[in-house]
């Protein structure tokens, strides 16, 4: 198990360093001098110009720029916003908790309903049932995110005002972050109406966030059920006369929710790129909009660490998949 | 295989009484057409689809207005079956006068250039990196493999949208971003297709005699990798599509007044409260022209796999 760990590792270790070069050459090919956009609209004089140069290492060879960047990286210094001046690192850890906040209800939501919406689709396979599910995943899978959340605003916030457009929480609160996650944070506070604010902030957002992992885990779960239940021994399992649901439950979900876990898992990329379409929507303070953000601000400090987060979280997960499903099916250790 | 030319026995079969490449490619199309046809969703997916194709060729004949004039006085008005409607403007107006219909109309064609560049770019350069490092394996192939997982490590939506920013926004910087996101898949098809492929007879035998590598590759194996292509194909159509839209949606892609869905959503954003017709319709044919493509790609992939087939 060490050496397949392992052996996974030694793969991740020049994607990641590829990753680094694509981020730290993202920061040099971008039309503009990050010198002069240091300057913003100030004039530069051209002695100041060279010495900001050289302060900020401008002027070394490039491999030599790169080893300095990666040296950060390793030690935790991905250099500071050229907007706000603070280091790219504490805002990224600063607005993480709200999109893994969002990410963890959005992936609760589709897998609590995409799994048995699979399973009953299989088992009922043919059936109109199976038909509808199969078509209600379909159109999710083909939803374009970003519209889905507008019609969830103007149906649930402007029509029926029920939700609000924006935020985390009302304004009326306020106490400080202890973990970053506003459910637990607003039960914290003890402020009365607090954590209902929250939760009514956070339901459209992972509502919209939930729809494509939900169907594809949908449909996943089905297919996979679906081959299961042709296996040899879920007929051996029925011929004894065992009830369906001990068939089902016991024999044959056990071993279709294999490939549904590695499905759950390549969700991350999905739900990262989901952020960015949904935080943008909802004004979510997470690293999806901050991202989105950085871009347009032309903050290039933050669009290179943040890619290299975000691409690391990444590749972690899928590490950890990896990992779990090597636990779980021995057979592709080796 | 069943032909549908049975009038004349020679016309299917060749002197030696085998058939011809032309008779063995119709039979081939009528067993596709076949297994397709059982797929209901994808027949209606492939009408749909021809439907939208019509509507963006002769987008100019059947458009009421012009997707760009301006009627002055006419802003924000409702669809023709609410109060206040007219059937001047069966779909409403957005916020500058413009009819929402005939923007959609030539909306079509937008969305369906993109898919069309993003996957002709996407399957062109996938197939042939794919080809080179299925083929020669090795240290190439390592080289290949490993730049196609760093690509794959960022969410694709991101990695296009920092690409538009370093290239600038516009629609053609977007196709190209969005294509070099699709392309690895088409890489990894194709890579194992051919490590399928290139160990089987037929290919060792074309080898013997004397074919070079570059037939091997493009003659010899390539048409036999191609069922996956296919489905990938369709399905990175849709998936362009929906990233040019966001991309236009974040302000990255196509450039307003372009008639793009995705930008005429991002315009629409600010009177979602007030208007709801200008944010409705056109992630309405968004949705309807994905779904109808990825109807399409399902019926696809069951008709191409023969493991499906049997059952």
């Amino acid at each position: 198990m060490l050496r397949f760990i392992l052996g996974r590792l030694a793969v991740l270790i020049p994607t990641f360093l590829g990753v680094s070069i694509i981020a730290f050459t993202f920061i040099r090919i971008l039309p503009g001098d990050p010198v002069m956009l240091m300057s913003g609209e100030r004039v530069m004089s051209e002695e100041r110009y060279l010495e900001l140069t050289h302060q900020l290492g401008f002027d070394r060879p490039l491999w030599v720029q790169y080893l300095d960047f990666l040296g950060g990286v390793l030690t935790g210094d991905l250099g500071n916003s050229i907007v706000t001046r603070r280091p790219v690192l504490s805002e990224f850890f600063s607005l993480f908790p709200a999109t893994l906040e969002l990410s963890l209800c959005a992936i609760l939501i589709a897998v609590l309903l995409g799994v048995p919406l699979g399973i009953v689709a299989a088992i009922r396979r043919g059936s109109w049932l199976d038909q509808s599910i199969m078509g209600f995943a379909l159109v999710g899978y083909s939803m374009p995110i970003f519209w889905w959340g507008l019609l969830l605003i103007i149906l649930f916030s402007g029509v029926l005002g029920w939700t609000p457009v924006s935020g985390r929480i009302s304004l009326l609160y306020f106490f400080p972050p202890v973990t970053g996650f506003m459910l637990i944070d607003s039960l914290l506070s003890g402020q009365e109406g607090a954590f209902r604010s929250a939760v009514s902030h956070l339901v459209l957002p992972s509502i919209v966030l939930a729809t494509i992992p939900l169907a594809v885990i949908a449909r996943q779960t089905r297919s996979a059920m679906l081959e299961v239940l042709g296996e040899d021994y879920v007929r051996t399992a029925r011929a004894k006369g065992l009830p369906p649901r001990c068939v089902i439950g016991l024999h044959a979900l056990r071993n279709a929710l294999i490939p549904v876990i590695t499905t759950i898992g390549l969700q991350v990329g999905v739900l990262m790129a989901g952020a960015i379409l949904t935080e943008t929507i909802f004004s979510w303070p997470g690293i999806g909009k901050w991202m989105v953000d950085s871009v347009f601000r032309r903050d290039y400090a933050v669009v290179q660490g943040g890619l290299l987060l975000i691409a690391g979280i990444i590749m972690l997960v899928n590490l950890i998949v990896d990992v779990l499903y090597g636990l779980v099916n021995p057979r592709i250790r080796h | 295989m069943a032909t549908t030319n049975v009038k004349d026995p020679n016309a299917a079969t060749g002197l030696e009484g085998r058939p011809t490449v032309a008779a063995t490619r119709r039979a081939m199309l009528a067993e596709f057409w076949y297994y397709f046809r059982q797929n209901r969703g994808a027949v209606m997916g492939l009408v749909v689809f021809l439907l939208i194709v019509l509507v963006a060729i002769f987008a100019p004949l059947i458009a009421p207005h012009d997707p760009a004039m301006q009627v002055r006085g006419s802003f924000l008005v409702p669809p023709v079956w609410e109060a206040g409607g007219s059937w001047e403007f069966i779909l409403g107006t957005d916020a500058v006068g413009r009819d929402i219909l005939s923007r959609i109309l030539y909306g079509a064609r937008f969305s369906l250039f993109i898919g069309l560049v993003v996957v002709a770019l996407a399957v062109t350069v996938g197939v042939i990196v794919g080809l080179i490092a299925g083929y020669f394996r090795g240290a190439v192939d390592t080289i290949i493999m490993r730049l196609m997982d760093i690509i794959l490590a960022f969410p694709s939506l991101l990695l296009a949208l920092v690409l538009v920013a370093v290239l600038g926004p516009g629609l053609t910087n977007a196709m190209i971003a969005i294509a070099l996101v699709l392309q690895p898949h088409f890489v990894r098809l194709t890579r194992a297709a051919v490590m399928a492929e290139k160990g089987r007879d037929y290919v060792t035998a074309a080898k013997v005699a004397g074919a070079s590598d570059l037939r091997l590759m493009f003659k010899t194996i390539l048409p036999n990798c191609t069922a996956p292509l296919i489905v990938q194909a369709t399905l990175s159509f849709s998936n362009a599509i929906l990233d040019a839209a966001a991309l236009g949606f974040l302000g990255m892609g196509a450039q307003p007044p372009t008639p793009e869905w995705g930008t005429m959503l991002a315009e629409a954003r600010e009177f979602i409260l007030r208007a709801w017709w200008v944010v409705t319709f056109p992630g309405l044919a968004i949705l309807i022209t994905v779904l109808a493509i990825n109807l399409m790609g399902d019926g696809l992939r069951d008709a191409l796999d023969p493991k499906l087939k049997r059952s």
